[in-house]
């Protein structure tokens, strides 16, 4: 059983932390041994929030090591960037087009990258790059706030699996009234 | 069956399959989530306690009475605490009586990164120490049968890649309901519980004798094992710095520790004399680095392994590596990327958080402003940039006193949240008052503990069981104390509120401004967003001085994102222009 470590990186708010809870489970009723780890307190606040997900036949450490990550999320354009030193040659990198400009920004004191310096910097490192309109497609389901559930679908169609077991563990983890549509965006993230 | 927890959700667990039946605590990143899920099991009481120190003194209470018991908190809370860990080190708790403290090496959410193993050793009471979630829930139940056991309080420590990671753990059987039938008498020994002189000097041979008792029991405990590899590196470590010290050291022969305090002598020197190299892996002080050196066995640490900041496999494989312990990989010594300047994105008030209200007017006026800890000490960072201390819950009063009492020219206030001011603000509020200051205090009170979460506290009306209860009233708290100058204001009424501030200013009698009005991330308040008109707005940047993040300066005017903005019209009031308008009245 292949070791297989996911970071996933976005803006408090953004609903990173459902989206790890989903893929550790998801790891879980797989059959690995699966951990997870994240800093909260402060990711109300519009601060950077990080996640780290681990899968393999034994995990000790619930950290990703730097240069380790199979897969990194990034559920904002900038954060997915601040996360390349923990890419390597074979890492695979699906980014959520989306833009939330951190204060710097919005007080015009510094500029915020374009998509091609941010796609440049990320592919130092990085194997492959997928973008992704989760956000907007999200929004056109009707709740912007499923762009993780968008992002996941992407996930699954590179990490693979039994379907059913990641589309179980939504049924758990989401809100009630909200699973059919995030059954849907998943499905949508699929077949990007 | 297996089931993913958290080290908080697995503690919490932990102790209601351990039968405790009562938890008191005051929230503190990174430990608030235990409380929070103990609470939902059946059979227990649990409750937020105004601070640290009461809650352990209840907890205290609530063992002697012979039930077991949880006290929860974070690392500095239990500075706060310290004065019952003392004397209930001395009386022992009689029931089990586990006091969970959570570490933030790193400090994710905290003003320091001590490490409190230290007070294990000071206080002599034991300590364990989990390294994932499954040993979380175990050793809750383990810290309750040597509390019995030796009569003494238990600290489980946990840091918080511990609290805040998730791991399997395995789902028990529930425990079986016991029917209360009459209430237990209270055992009355003032000879063991009163700590007057006389009593506490017959109680310290009681607590070192405990202690070389408990030292014996280190030595056999399963909760110290001995993980044998190949006999060239031999790593005593514990906690999270175990996880990290698997991934770098595949081979090596590791002693975990589970109980950090007392540590085990023999067993460290057997363990010493199976490898040709011993290396202790420890976040923070050298702990057990220290202990083993005082034994006169040659070990490296904190030589190798830094003692600022949290540890992570790659920290510990840097060093490692540094060392000549290991080979370095060329994969993960790759070269780094090419710099790229990314903006960083620091914590900011939310969007129609009502204390930016407060604090873009004490930076009008110019005021020297000390401060407290909660959501408000992001007041300090840039543009508001108007809090010039911030030390612990409580200081702000007590150090605003001491300003005004050294004599300096500056106009000043202090500044403190409500469930601050319930933590450790009245007493200073009383100081303030018997010694004739003449301090403005500015209570920031929003009704709920918003920066671990929204926990409940005396203010809020509720319980942490949601039972409906009274709701402090600070204003009349402060009247009823002696204060005569007390008034309450809206945060959002930027006028009125200045206004409030300057005659509070002028007035030469202690005051107190209660800038009241609830979280609005709490209850979710929200308005229309107000709009922007492109031909009237100049770009002055004026409403930017808010550090509100909906706001952005575009190439010819400010842009408002409707999809972070809350509506609270606070940029409306501050722009010069008019051009940004809100429609209030549609709320």
């Amino acid at each position: 059983m292949k070791k297989i470590d996911f970071l996933m990186a976005g803006v408090g708010g953004q609903g990173t932390i459902l989206a790890s809870d989903i893929l550790v489970e998801v790891g879980l009723q797989m059959g690995y041994d699966a951990k997870k780890s994240e800093v909260h307190g402060m990711s109300q606040r519009g601060g950077t929030v990080e996640s780290h997900v681990r899968w393999g036949e034994k995990v000790y450490s619930p950290v990703v090591e730097k240069g380790q990550a199979d897969y990194l999320i990034g559920f904002e354009m900038l954060e997915a960037a601040r996360w390349t030193s923990y890419l390597n040659s074979t890492s695979a990198v699906i980014v959520n087009r989306f833009r939330i400009p951190p204060p710097a920004v919005n007080l015009g004191q510094k500029a915020y990258p374009s998509e091609q310096e941010l796609e440049d910097y990320i592919n130092t490192r990085a194997g492959q790059l997928q973008w992704v309109e989760g956000t907007a497609i999200a929004k056109d389901l009707g709740n912007p706030a499923m762009a993780g559930v968008v992002l996941l679908g992407a996930l699954f169609a590179r990490v693979g699996g039994t379907e059913s077991a990641w589309l179980n563990v939504i049924e758990q983890l989401v809100p009630q009234k909200f699973v059919e549509l995030n059954k849907q965006a998943f499905k949508k993230g699929q077949e990007l | 069956m297996k089931k993913l927890m958290s080290g908080n959700e697995a503690i919490a667990y932990g102790a209601y399959l351990s039968g405790v039946k009562v938890g008191s605590a005051y929230p503190g990143t990174p430990s608030t989530e235990i409380m929070e899920n103990f609470v939902k099991y059946p059979g227990v009481y649990t409750e937020w306690a105004p601070n640290e120190k009461v809650a352990l003194d209840v907890g205290v209470g609530s063992a002697y009475a012979g039930t077991r018991t949880m006290v929860t908190m974070k690392h500095v809370g239990l500075n706060v605490a310290a004065d019952p860990l003392f004397y209930v080190s001395y009386t022992g708790s009689n029931g089990g009586l586990v006091i969970i403290n959570a570490d933030d090496p790193g400090m994710h959410s905290s003003q320091n990164e001590q490490d409190n193993r230290n007070y294990a050793k000071f206080a002599k009471v034991p300590m364990l120490e989990p390294a994932d979630s499954e040993e979380a829930k175990q050793y809750v139940g383990v810290a309750l049968e040597i509390s019995e056991t030796y009569d003494t309080p238990v600290i489980l420590r946990t840091t918080t890649r511990i609290s805040h990671s998730k791991s399997a753990v395995e789902v028990e059987p529930a425990p079986p309901v016991v029917e209360k039938t009459a209430l237990p008498a209270y055992q009355r020994n003032p000879g063991k519980y009163v700590m007057v002189p006389a009593n506490a000097r017959r109680r310290h041979p009681v607590v070192e004798e405990r202690q070389n008792r408990l030292t014996q029991y280190a030595e056999n405990s399963p909760l110290n094992r001995i993980e044998p590899g190949d006999d060239g590196i031999g790593i005593i470590t514990a906690g999270i710095a175990y996880q990290y010290a698997r991934e770098v050291f595949p081979t090596a022969s590791f002693l975990k520790l589970g109980l950090v305090h007392p540590l085990p002598d023999q067993l460290i020197r057997d363990f010493a004399g199976q490898v040709r190299e011993l290396i202790v892996i420890e976040e923070l002080e050298p702990f057990i680095e220290e202990h083993v050196k005082l034994m006169g066995i040659p070990v490296r640490g904190k030589e190798i392994f830094p003692i600022i900041d949290e540890f992570s496999p790659q920290v510990v494989r840097e060093c490692a590596i540094a060392a000549g312990l290991i080979e370095a990989d060329p994969v993960l010594s790759d070269t780094p990327a090419t710099q790229l300047d990314l903006p960083v994105r620091p914590p900011m008030l939310c969007p129609g958080c009502g204390h930016r209200g407060v604090f873009y007017t004490l930076k009008q006026l110019d005021v020297l402003v000390l401060g407290d800890i909660g959501c408000y000490t992001l007041g300090a960072g840039p543009p508001l940039a108007a809090m010039h201390t911030t030390g612990c819950m409580g200081a702000g009063i007590g150090v605003a006193h001491g300003i005004d009492k050294a004599g300096v020219s500056d106009r000043y206030v202090a500044v403190i949240g409500d469930s601050t001011f319930f933590h450790s603000g009245i007493n200073p509020l009383i100081n303030v008052l018997y010694n004739q200051g003449t301090t403005t205090t500015i209570l920031l009170d929003n009704r709920v503990t918003a920066m671990t979460g929204h926990q409940m506290h005396p203010g809020s009306g509720r319980t942490l069981q949601n039972k409906e209860t009274i709701e402090v009233n600070v204003s009349a708290l402060a009247r009823g104390i002696g204060y005569e100058k007390v008034d309450e204001v809206s945060p959002y009424d930027l006028e009125k509120l200045s206004a409030v501030i300057e005659d509070h200013l002028e007035s030469k009698i202690p005051s107190l401004i209660v800038v009241k009005h609830p979280c609005v991330l709490y209850t979710r308040e929200r308005h229309p967003v107000p709009v922007v008109d492109p031909d009237t707005c100049i770009n002055c940047g004026t409403c930017l001085d808010l550090g509100c993040s909906p706001l952005t300066q575009e190439e010819d005017n400010i842009s408002i994102n409707p999809m972070l903005c809350n509506g609270c019209g606070m940029c409306a009031q501050v722009c010069p222009t008019g051009a940004i308008q809100t429609d209030q009245t549609s709320s």
